[in-house]
């Protein structure tokens, strides 16, 4: 039984993170109907870059404070100079070119920063708090506790706040968006800068714990992607659950069947969910937008 | 006239043999060869994702696992069961296609982002099990390649494997064009344009898509057996995630759908590493902006813009 816990904790840990990158990934997609995997590669400027601002004698939040406003520039310039000049592009195009943005994002970062793995200290400490039997970090509680804070607050967003409205109206229908006044321009923008934001802070409060490098992004993009499709593509709670359940599946099976193949779980679980539930958990509204 | 020659299948393939045929005469090294029959490699790998993507349409990211089960059953079969390499290089084709034949039945009725994703998958899932069953395949660190006898001759040094592999592009070249002007050829590109218009016409749009994954799985296992005989090391990166985006990228920065475009566009990226060692540090960089670039401002590749422009000089 403590065990079990001990994976519950574990799996629930990282699954808030894929959490956050398949809400970051929703919010595009909803918006902009681009899948962006560049997503993982926010997580790591902002873990990589609160790591570099700390380590030059800048206070921890200030940091991390800067290094998720440099990941929201990023997400904008992606956006600028990237999706929008290639409007009416294929699916496939777009995949190729946030891919592309994904490798030069990588490229750039081990030169701006280095090829090792890095860490940040705990924020409160490294005494485990013991829960039945287990015991669980106090980072861990940071991370599920930030995740919940940020879904929480997005929510708010999205319904209460008129641009949150005018965001869910671009998704809804671009022209009629537009018929309406919404500067949809300006709409797409805020989608990647908000996405790119909850990416930098999920990379904040989880390098404690998973540790950070230059190429983290590629692995936290896809299984954040697996965690979106489960959840069915476009659905921000499905997004959550989605990231949940992978994280729970991976520890599970890294605990009682192999950690060799940890990294598969994420993709055997889209493979299933592609078969048997092609429009995910929570059924999106169409498989194919045309 | 002019239009016509340039879209020839015999004029592309007489092409193709000029230029492998003079590149030996100026290339100033071995070293040079060696460079062009890795370039020859992955343009018949780069072939078989033509047909599937440019005549069909449907995009695999995750086609180098394919390269990769050519490549190990190159390395394994000599090393394990004392069987011939020519002969592993026909058992590891056989297995990429029977391997794509069976997962390519579920995976192909899915579209657009769910087929990347699904491919993708699938692909990271086989580069895995290449990483981790080390007592097959070496584990991270890859493992060697016994060299090839063939007929009593070793097949080593630059030069031979240059012809050796500059005529298996040519021959996958010649497949490849027949297949393109062939009934399955052009009801691939029938169920490019409308799936549903394709089918109305009788197509049978499930096995032809199948038919054009298996295609492409089997180029790609001959292309994965070549290039680990001639390195004579295979490692788990040959079937990784970034190797099946620069498959992909090759196909698309070439010219998608065009025979000529594969090797124009593996050329460009296998060339330009080495073009740009004096600038290592920047070669992710590089490629990552050139990716983004080609697909933003030249989304139909160096050939076809190529053929577009000389076709309106000419008329």
């Amino acid at each position: 039984m403590a065990e079990f816990l001990q994976l519950v904790f574990s799996g629930l840990t990282v699954g808030a993170v894929y959490a956050l990158v398949a809400l970051g990934f929703t919010l595009i997609y909803n918006a902009s109907d681009v899948i962006n995997f560049a997503q993982g590669d926010f997580v790591m400027i902002g873990g990589m870059g609160t790591v570099f601002l700390a380590a030059a004698g800048i206070a921890l939040p200030l940091a991390a404070l800067i290094a998720i406003v440099g990941a929201v520039i990023v997400g904008l310039l992606l956006h600028k100079l990237a999706i929008e000049p290639a409007r009416g592009a294929s699916p496939v195009a777009l995949i190729m070119i946030t891919i592309g943005a994904s490798i030069f994002i990588k490229g750039i970062a081990q030169l701006v920063f280095d090829k090792q793995f890095h860490s940040l200290p705990a924020f409160s400490g490294d005494t485990p708090i013991a829960v039945g039997g287990a015991t669980i970090l106090p980072q861990s509680l940071w991370v599920m506790g930030v995740a919940l804070a940020l879904f929480v607050a997005l929510y708010l967003f999205l319904e209460k706040t008129l641009l949150g409205k005018a965001l869910l109206a671009t998704a809804a229908n671009r022209l009629a968006a537009r018929l309406v006044g919404i500067n949809v321009t300006i709409i797409l923008a805020l989608a990647f800068g908000v996405s790119a934001a909850i990416g930098a802070i999920a990379g904040v409060v989880v390098t404690p714990i998973t540790l950070t490098r230059y190429d983290v992004g590629t692995l936290f993009a896809l299984k954040g992607f697996a965690a979106a499709m489960v959840g069915g593509m476009g659905n921000p709670l499905g997004a959550v659950v989605g990231g949940l359940l992978i994280g729970l599946l991976e520890a599970f099976g890294a605990g009682y069947i192999s950690s060799t193949y940890k990294d598969a779980v994420a993709f055997v679980v889209i493979l299933l969910v592609l078969f048997f539930l092609p429009r995910g958990l929570f059924g999106g509204r169409s498989v194919e937008r045309v | 006239m002019a239009g016509k020659l340039l879209s020839s299948r015999l004029a592309t393939l007489v092409l193709l043999a000029a230029i492998i045929a003079v590149v030996p005469l100026l290339a100033p090294s071995a070293f040079y060869l060696r460079v062009a029959a890795v370039v020859w490699v992955f343009a018949l790998a780069a072939l078989g994702l033509t047909i599937l993507m440019g005549y069909a349409g449907q995009v695999s990211l995750g086609h180098a696992g394919f390269l990769g089960i050519g490549g190990y059953a190159v390395a394994i079969g000599p090393a394990q069961f004392g069987l011939h390499p020519a002969l592993c290089l026909v058992i590891g084709a056989a297995l990429a296609g029977l391997l794509a034949y069976l997962v390519g039945r579920p995976i192909l009725k899915l579209k657009g982002y769910y087929l990347a994703i699904a491919t993708l998958g699938f692909g990271v899932i086989l580069a895995l099990i290449f990483h981790s069953e080390s007592q097959w395949t070496g584990g991270p660190d890859g493992m060697q390649v016994a060299r090839v006898t063939l007929f009593g001759w070793r097949l080593s040094g630059a030069v031979n494997w240059y012809w050796v592999t500059g005529g298996a592009l040519m021959i996958g070249a010649w497949i490849a064009l027949n297949i393109g002007a062939s009934p399955t050829g052009r009801a691939l590109k029938a169920l490019h344009d409308s799936e549903v218009a394709a089918a109305g016409s009788g197509i049978d749009v499930s096995a032809k898509k199948l038919a054009a994954f298996v295609i492409g799985a089997v180029y790609a296992a001959v292309a994965g057996g070549l290039l680990a005989a001639m390195n004579g090391l295979i490692t788990p990166d040959a079937a990784g995630f970034m190797h099946s985006i620069e498959l992909v990228a090759m196909v698309i920065i070439g010219g998608l759908g065009s025979v000529f475009g594969a090797v124009v566009g593996a050329a460009f990226l296998v060339v330009l590493p080495q073009a740009l060692t004096f600038m290592h540090d920047y070669e992710q960089a590089v490629l990552g902006f050139l990716i983004m670039a080609f697909m933003i401002f030249l989304p139909a590749g160096i050939v076809p813009t190529l053929r577009k422009w000389l076709l309106e000089r000419l008329s």
